[in-house]
């Protein structure tokens, strides 16, 4: 079993789905409560930058802080869960081997590509142009009728920054090695939007966004025992407002 | 840092106190100075900022944080917008450090950190509701709440990644002012959080001065 992971990596659900997003992509789906999804960083040094909307409700939204606070975390990795801003979990990472994710650092837009490396349009670059992780957002979000309103401080998965005393912030290279993944188990009917492109503080001064391969599969619901439920008290309530809320939809 | 201001109270163009667990939104015209006093002492503030004409430009703590490459807000922080504009700068500060990351109290959060029993609590992002709701039929709502500096707050990350909520840094009569780079409302909640340190327990009123 991998370093905080609680799924066995010897026992594989059958894959319910499966896709690359090539660097520098996006895609945006609705993933069901009770699925897992899996990422997986194929050539290390990946970076997703991900927000996560309330499937039946698209205003319920990804909330960072609820999600630092809940679990007095700066970063996200197994067994933690992912909050959004009413209480509730839209899912439980349950399996991690990469071990930090950043939460805080934002996402790049076409001013910051364009500094930092400059431009390449499609014009004379066809499907290799520079792309944003900011245009990518709102080019997916669009097709959910969502829109800049909707942007909200985003997760960058695969990527690690530090902090010290003094709040400076600081970006880790090679924090994800070739072949490693992370679990996100959904607690929620989640619209899903992600997009692999660089990390905004990852100072290679070269623009090579890294692919990300997405595996779905079944996972069965989380017991009394989860590893996730009762990482944290706060987590537990969380928990108990989700399954709260859809035994009345439901 | 430590900065002080040479403005004085006696030629501001608006003054108002803000008391605790209330709500205020007012716009800010570019040019023009805003004050927020922490009057008591280690009172959060809990604070958005839209660009008055394109609201859903809007404070962005990512590209905040991320601009300055650090997570605290003090003289010569920019606030950045959701667009990568910028709304404010810090100009003043007698508090030192001000927190990015605590995000607003809501009563579903508080059944989430503290009890579920909480949840008749009143909370920051009801008070936002109220204001984005005063502020104009459909201008401003729910979606326009997103993840505010709480001013005057103490929330230190250390280098491992763990995060706390501290008792403040912030004392009576402390002040952060900013400078508005465009026409820009602010919103405050001040905050009426009784079940963690970050107002000493004691929710206190808020001093907010404008000058041209």
């Amino acid at each position: 079993m991998a370093e905080g992971s609680t799924t066995p990596d010897s026992v594989t659900p059958p894959v319910l789905y499966e896709t690359v997003i090539r660097g520098g992509g996006m895609w945006s789906q609705v993933i069901k409560r009770g699925k897992t999804l899996r990422l997986t960083d194929l050539e290390g040094g990946a970076n997703v930058s991900m927000l996560l909307y309330n499937a039946d409700q698209l205003v319920e939204r990804y909330n960072m802080p609820d999600t630092l606070k809940g679990q007095h975390i700066f970063f996200l990795t197994a067994p933690f869960c992912i909050h959004s801003d009413m209480g509730r979990l839209f899912c439980s990472i349950t399996a991690d081997t990469c071990g930090w994710h950043d939460t805080v650092c934002g996402c790049t837009d076409a001013a910051q590509v364009a500094a930092k490396y400059g431009t390449k349009t499609y014009q004379e670059a066809r499907n290799d142009f520079y792309r944003n992780a900011h245009d990518n957002f709102l080019i997916e979000l669009a097709k959910w009728g969502l829109g800049k309103r909707d942007l909200v401080p985003n997760l960058n998965l695969f990527s690690k920054v530090i902090s010290d005393e003094e709040g400076n912030l600081t970006y880790v290279p090679g924090a994800s090695p070739t072949g490693s993944y992370v679990d996100l188990r959904f607690e929620m009917n989640t619209l899903v939007v992600l997009t692999p492109c660089q990390h905004p503080l990852d100072p290679s001064p070269d623009y090579a966004p890294k692919p990300v391969r997405l595996t779905a599969f079944q996972t069965e619901p989380p017991g009394p025992d989860d590893a996730c439920r009762l990482s944290r008290p706060e987590n537990e309530r969380a928990f108990t407002n989700t399954e709260n809320y859809y035994r009345l939809r439901d | 840092m430590l900065t002080e201001s040479s403005l004085d109270p006696a030629n501001a163009i608006y003054d108002a106190t803000v008391l605790a667990g209330d709500h205020w939104i007012h716009q800010v015209a570019q040019g023009q100075t805003l004050r927020i006093v922490d009057l008591e002492g280690n009172q959060a503030a809990d604070t958005l900022f839209y660009n008055a004409h394109h609201p859903e430009d809007r404070y962005s703590a990512c590209d905040t944080i991320r601009n300055q490459a650090n997570l605290y807000l003090t003289t010569g922080t920019q606030l950045i917008s959701s667009g990568g504009n910028a709304l404010l700068t810090i100009v003043a500060d007698t508090c030192g450090r001000h927190d990015t990351l605590g995000g607003a109290c809501s009563r579903e959060s508080n059944t989430m950190r503290y009890a579920l029993e909480k949840e008749y609590m009143h909370a920051c992002r009801d008070s936002f509701l109220c204001g984005v709701t005063e502020w104009g039929d459909g201008f401003l709502g729910k979606r326009d709440i997103t993840c505010n500096i709480n001013f005057f707050m103490n929330v230190p990350v250390t280098p491992e990644g763990k995060l706390t909520f501290e008792d403040g840094i912030s004392a009576p009569g402390r002040y952060v002012e900013l400078k508005a780079e465009m026409d820009v409302i602010c919103l405050i909640s001040n905050c009426p959080q009784l079940n963690n340190p970050c107002n000493a327990y004691n929710p206190t009123p808020v001093r907010v001065l404008i000058w041209d």
